[in-house]
């Protein structure tokens, strides 16, 4: 292999208007980080009610339902496609016209895409956790009078939030590898500034492994903040997974 | 005296499946009923239509006046003022011991915190857990549990207490700590109704004793008549498997 390695491109100015490659790579590595923090906290703001209302009979439960086949059926690079394109032709002429010149437009409109997404995926997760807690929690609420809202503010999430942590933990690493979706619709994250550091400077390896080296940094930290917060709630929950039934026969 | 719980040609199906079919039978204040028969005759069904957990398709149940099938019956305000105690015990794993008796006393009945930890303390020491009032429900044995979920039950001042087979999900050197706790509430006077196969309990305090069988309430006595002398052959065949157990 004939590769001309060069580290201390970093250091070199970058034609973007950056300082430096360095700069410009950590510039994407905070947009991605912005796309991610406010994806998931769509996802979890539409994906936790929608999990409660997929529960449901009749109108409710439906629609929540179609909500989840509908955007977990087709791949998210056609979404925000649909996002970008077909959706401001759809938008009032005033609206339209601010989310076609805001400089900031494709970013909203990706990590809207991209927040709508997930939360079909949270939307299952949180419907499977509060399956996974028996009927009997729920007939022991509703016993002592305690109204549905009640049931699920005081009994049923507390409890279905231990049980998500695990799967929650690797879907925000999934949303923060998805946000590399967004730069085909033209925003500058991470993925996007390897690319142009390539682009302008040839230096392919030390571009895609700085940007390697962000993503698994970034993912390292929800991994560990996800680890924390299963330590803290672990405390009652362990017991409970191991225990609930001890002395019980039918356990 | 009038009836507190008064129950009239109750019929319920699951899909095709007939499992309650025309059951009535009243409770009066004051009064221990046991409700015993085989595996799968409706017992446990019937005893969760009581407080509505489980809706019935035909007939009428009216308890302290209250008729649960009426659309403008406020179905959690009413099971508010009943207790239930359930096989699995099903105290919230979640939350202390405290906090699951202080939970409903200040969510549904608008207890001061104060108050419903007080009245969650007095209730502990009478089951004999005022110590275990900071540990999780793991952390006690299956006896302790439903000790625990009668209190819960009890920190509501419930008109009356249902309790669904307690326990039949303990080890057989727990059951006579959670009986013996039910047998001093039945002496002080609470409305008692329970599924269970424990026929030295329902001897020693039930008044009455309710035999059911494929969905039908077979027998209906004073519990020393249903001991001595069962009508049906069902009751008989029943009894004598049962005690047959007991005594071995």
């Amino acid at each position: 292999m004939n590769y001309y390695w060069n580290w201390s491109i970093f250091f070199d100015p970058a034609p973007d208007g950056s300082a430096t490659y360095l700069q410009m790579i950590l510039a994407g590595a905070a947009t991605t980080c912005i796309i991610a923090v406010f994806s998931a906290a769509i996802a979890i703001a539409v994906g936790v009610p929608m999990g409660i209302a997929a529960r449901q009979s009749g109108m409710v439960g439906s629609a929540a339902r179609a909500y989840v086949e509908l955007f977990r059926n087709i791949p998210l690079l056609a979404q925000m496609f649909l996002w970008y394109f077909v959706l401001p032709e759809l938008l009032p002429r005033d609206l339209q016209i601010l989310v076609k010149q805001s400089p900031d437009g494709p970013l909203v409109l990706g990590t809207l895409s991209l927040g709508f997404y997930s939360a079909a995926r949270i939307c299952e997760q949180v419907r499977a956790a509060l399956n996974a807690i028996r009927a009997g929690q729920w007939q022991a609420a509703r016993a002592l009078g305690l109204r549905p809202v009640q049931t699920y503010r005081y009994v049923l999430l507390p409890r279905a939030f231990r049980l998500l942590i695990p799967t929650m933990t690797s879907e925000f690493i999934s949303i923060v590898k998805n946000s590399a979706v967004i730069l085909t619709i033209g925003v500058m994250e991470l993925t996007a500034s390897a690319r142009a550091m390539q682009e302008y400077s040839f230096q392919i390896f030390e571009s895609f492994i700085a940007a390697t080296l962000l993503y698994l940094m970034i993912n390292f930290v929800i991994v560990a903040i996800m680890s924390a917060a299963e330590v803290l709630s672990g405390t009652e929950a362990d017991r409970s997974a191991t225990r609930t039934h001890r002395g019980g026969k039918h356990g | 005296m009038a009836a507190l719980i008064d129950m009239k040609l109750v019929s319920k199906w699951y899909g095709d499946l007939h499992v309650l079919k025309e059951c009535t039978a009243s409770v009066t204040k004051g009064e221990v009923v046991v409700i015993c028969g085989p595996s799968g005759s409706g017992k446990s069904t019937l005893i969760k239509c009581l407080n509505g957990l489980e809706q019935i398709q035909k007939g009428t149940i009216i308890v302290d006046g209250i008729d649960l099938g009426s659309p403008k019956t406020d179905l959690p305000a009413l099971r508010s003022r009943i207790g239930m105690v359930f096989q699995h015990f099903e105290l919230f794993p979640h939350l202390d011991v405290l906090a699951n008796l202080t939970l409903a006393q200040t969510k549904v009945l608008r207890r001061a915190k104060a108050e419903a930890e007080e009245r969650a303390m007095t209730l502990l020491k009478r089951v004999g857990l005022e110590a275990k009032a900071r540990s999780y429900p793991a952390q006690l044995s299956g006896g302790q549990q439903q000790r625990v979920a009668i209190a819960r039950a009890l920190a509501m001042d419930p008109v009356a207490v249902l309790f669904d087979e307690p326990t039949s999900a303990l080890d057989p050197e727990m059951i006579s700590e959670v009986l013996d706790v039910m047998v001093a509430l039945a002496r002080e006077g609470t409305t008692m109704v329970a599924v269970t196969h424990e026929m030295g309990f329902a001897r020693q305090v039930a008044d009455r004793v309710i035999f059911m069988d494929g969905g039908e309430i077979v027998e209906d006595a004073p519990s020393g008549g249903f001991f001595e002398q069962p009508q049906s052959e069902r009751a008989r065949a029943f009894l004598s498997k049962i005690l047959a157990h007991t005594a071995g």
